[in-house]
């Protein structure tokens, strides 16, 4: 989390603003590789994480009770009812091109739906299985 | 002669409020931050439909967003604060009044439940919808600010003048 930024910032340099989903990848997989030497990013681990049920919330026991099971599918927010655009990047090309939105919905729903706030690992491994997702 | 003319004043007057009524746009001078961080989990609701004293209530409390934890930095919320004071319902929208409820919920108000009370329950509890705070389950062109009851098409197929 810490060194995210830091990390990015050498991957991004010289390019425009945007982030791209690899690069994000990328940054958080050489955050876990600090504390885990030569760890890769695995969508297989990624989609495992996604489908879990960790059962801490009542109203969003997993992932997918708003993302739903198909990632590549729009989703629908539990509580609102709201359309949520898919987290699949072959369908919604908008996902995980921003450092800071992308920081921002992984501490408030890791928090919300794991009960903890995610290890750079997971973040890697979630955004390997959405650009892998079809 | 005379009568026609106010008959046909009123009924142009009448037409007008029912239009002014249908439209909610969000004002143009919104701060970019409201629609990113109002309008992910529900729709940026329309700042007229809550009075300022309401709006209050809501930000001082966005730890507990009706069960979400929805804090943001300090900056951030007040900017919101501020722009859904500037536009809360006053005026013409006076008329929505207060919101019972802790925070209170715009979906409470006399005005928004009498609008709303040909709504059979089932609606409110389609899983399509999921309760009242989701606007564009009936509203296709809420997020425009577009309310118009022509446009209402409820799950199951019923249309709002029916």
């Amino acid at each position: 989390m810490k060194l995210i930024y830091p990390l990015l910032l050498a991957a991004i340099v010289g390019s425009a603003n945007a982030e791209t989903p690899k690069q994000l990848a990328d940054a958080y997989s050489s955050e876990a590789a600090t504390q885990s030497a030569g760890f890769k990013p695995s969508g297989q681990r990624g989609g495992a994480f996604f489908a879990k049920h960790f059962a801490v919330s009542e109203r969003m026991p997993a992932c997918t009770s708003c993302h739903t099971e198909q990632a590549a599918q729009p989703g629908r927010h539990a509580v609102t009812g709201k359309e949520i655009k898919p987290m699949a990047v072959a369908a919604n090309s908008e996902r995980f091109t921003d450092l800071a939105k992308v920081e921002k919905w992984f501490r408030r729903n890791c928090k919300e739906v794991v009960g903890r706030e995610c290890t750079a690992g997971e973040k890697a491994d979630f955004i390997q299985f959405a650009m892998e997702s079809r | 002669m005379k009568m026609l003319r106010s008959a046909l004043l009123l009924a142009i007057v009448c037409a007008s409020t029912a239009a002014f009524a249908d439209r909610m746009p969000i004002p143009a001078n919104a701060p970019p931050a409201f629609k990113a961080e109002c309008g992910s989990c529900h729709l940026a609701f329309p700042p007229q439909l809550l009075t300022a004293d309401d709006w209050h209530r809501v930000m001082a409390t966005l730890d507990h967003h009706y069960g979400d934890n929805a804090s943001l930095d300090e900056k951030t919320r007040k900017t919101i604060e501020e722009f859904l004071f500037r536009n809360s319902a006053s005026g013409y929208w006076s008329k929505v009044g207060p919101a019972p409820g802790n925070p209170p919920r715009l979906t409470s108000t006399t005005w928004f439940q009498r609008r709303h009370h040909e709504v059979p329950n089932t609606v409110w509890q389609d899983k399509r919808v999921k309760g009242a705070a989701n606007c564009a389950a009936c509203h296709p062109r809420a997020e425009q600010g577009s309310f118009s009851e022509h446009e209402v098409t409820m799950p199951g197929g019923r249309r709002g003048e029916d």
